[in-house]
């Protein structure tokens, strides 16, 4: 069927314009980056490096990115570990209360941030006990959690149980048979749960704004107190940063997995 | 099977415990710490009364962000119907070989920080921002005109923000759809519009009213788009929430306002499970 109606023409002109709305902030964010001047935004007075050499000196930035890097990473393999328990929980065995049990997993996705941010810090406050990196990291932990459950259910549904039961036929133990068959059929989906997590953790603000610690400031946390001034190309080309790490980490991981499989089929 | 009974409940340990414990034992900390009270002193008394609740319905400024709040959430769901529904149709019929490019392009704001999303508005629309100088390199202005920190701001912040979500929602209910049952409609004597209206869009439906109830939520609890290109009267309930609790360490208060605003999504979660069952809703997410 191809399209050569008038009506198609408008949709396609219709998608473009929200592409355009879409992308047209954050390109601006990107070229504004490489801005010298200091006051003002537009016009653009030449191209220069000055605020990406300033953002590489600033020690509290740095300091910033490694507490983002820590946090996302922990948060990915606790998250990721214990979403692959629970799935296989959910898609391997029946058991009462399953649908139940299901969606009392999936509901941090639909618990406002916010409240989420008070419940916990006022069980911590409850407990006597500061705020800490532990906090940053559990919190984070529930806030993922679901989107690496629905992720890896949904591949492992796909799995068909036939090949774990020939491989305990052939008299591999339970362990042996998730290490040699379902794990490596799972791997796609648990990288893509994982970084997914990291994601999410990497780029979370609101709730971390009531979790964080002028000690374990993340990237996004610095954002926030840095834009309560102005914003200022500083923030841009810190912006431009966090989008070329954020963006080319998936489609890196994409890639990377594509070409393994092939490698390995 | 029997023997196998135990194994189930030993591979969900570790994340019934964690969402026990870190999620659902903490919010009901929240719902007995908004009975209590606060002493001059900044001190919680425990106590059972309905005082902060009294306290939010007391006269009509806390009720005014509470519509507000419901107000913006439902603009931002329509804006993002009328938005999204569009591309996710142009995807769902487009032959181009670039269909699973465009697919992740739009996608691709999802894994661009949020707060760089809300601020990048500040460059577009600021006083020294894109649309300003156009407008004054054209000569159609003198004076920049000052758009920013208003409702429309804030509104087009939520958009960036939750656009991606509703045009993944409809795509995949679309996806769903037999093409078959289209080309039957034509071969009946549809027109391509009458084929869209009578199988097409009923069968999206559903698609839509999760991308719908999703937005609604996420706007409903949302913090950033006000606190960075609202003003001083566009504050939704959860800045409000922040801002007693942060701000002024009022957490019984805080905790009442968090109830509150709980009741309010729990009851439209309630309702759409109800008649229209809330799988749709994850589907969407197992899809990428």
């Amino acid at each position: 069927m191809k399209h050569f109606s008038p009506g198609w023409t408008l949709i396609r002109i219709y998608t473009f314009l929200v592409y355009v709305f879409m992308f047209a902030p954050i390109v601006v964010v990107i070229v504004l980056a490489f801005n010298p001047k200091q006051f003002g935004i537009f016009p653009m007075e030449g191209v220069s490096l000055r605020w990406f050499i300033k953002l590489a000196q600033n020690e509290s930035i740095i300091e910033a990115f490694r507490n983002s890097l820590i946090l996302g990473s922990l948060t990915a393999v606790f998250s990721t570990g214990i979403g692959i328990l629970a799935a296989l929980a959910f898609i391997r065995f029946e058991f009462p209360g399953k649908n139940t049990f299901n969606t009392i997993l999936l509901s941090p996705i639909m618990i406002p941030e916010v409240v989420l941010g008070v419940a916990l810090l006022l069980f911590l406050r409850f407990l006597q006990q500061p705020k800490s990196f532990v906090l940053l990291l559990i919190g984070h932990v529930v806030l993922t959690l679901p989107y690496v459950l629905l992720i890896v259910q949904a591949r492992l549904v796909g799995i068909k149980k036939e090949y774990e039961e020939a491989a305990k036929t052939l008299g591999a133990n339970a362990f042996q048979t998730f290490r040699d068959v379902t794990f490596p059929l799972l791997l796609p989906a648990i990288l893509a749960g994982a970084l997914f997590a990291f994601t999410i953790s990497f780029d979370d603000i609101t709730a971390t704004l009531f979790w964080a610690t002028a000690q374990n400031q993340t990237v996004p946390v610095k954002i926030f107190s840095m834009l309560r001034n102005s914003i200022s190309p500083e923030i841009n080309a810190l912006g431009a940063v966090m989008i070329l790490l954020t963006v080319t980490t998936p489609l890196l991981a994409g890639y990377l997995s594509r070409k393994f499989s092939k490698v390995r089929s | 099977m029997k023997s196998n009974s135990w194994k189930p409940w030993a591979l969900l340990a570790p994340s019934l415990s964690a969402v026990f414990l870190l999620l659902i034992i903490p919010v009901c900390f929240v719902i007995v710490y908004s009975f209590w009270l606060r002493a001059p002193s900044g001190a919680d008394i425990p106590a059972f009364q309905m005082g902060n609740y009294a306290k939010f319905f007391e006269d009509f400024f806390y009720p005014k962000i509470l519509i507000r709040t419901i107000r913006i959430a439902f603009e931002t769901v329509i804006l993002c119907v009328v938005m999204g529904y569009i591309p996710a149709y142009y995807f769902y019929l487009s032959q181009s070989r670039y269909k699973q490019v465009f697919l992740l392009l739009i996608m691709l704001p999802f894994w661009v920080s949020f707060i760089i999303r809300t601020m990048s508005w500040i460059n577009i629309m600021g006083d020294t921002g894109l649309i300003n100088h156009f407008l004054l390199k054209i000569g159609l202005i003198e004076t920049p005109i000052s758009m920013l920190y208003n409702e429309f701001t804030v509104l087009m912040g939520l958009i960036m923000y939750l656009l991606p979500f509703m045009v993944l929602n409809i795509y995949v209910s679309l996806e769903g759809i037999d093409k078959s049952l289209l080309e039957a409609a034509r071969c009946m004597g549809c027109t391509e519009w009458q084929a869209f209206r009578e199988v097409t869009l009923p069968l999206s439906l559903p698609g839509v009213s999760a991308g719908c109830l999703l937005v609604f939520v996420l706007t409903a609890g949302t913090y950033l788009p006000p606190m960075i290109l609202g003003g001083p009267g566009n504050d939704m309930i959860a800045n409000l929430i922040f801002k007693r609790v942060i701000g002024t360490l009022d957490w019984p208060f805080g905790s009442a306002i968090s109830v509150i605003l709980l009741s309010l999504l729990f009851v439209i979660v309630w309702t759409y499970n109800r008649y229209l069952g809330i799988n749709q809703i994850f589907k969407s997410f197992q899809g990428n």
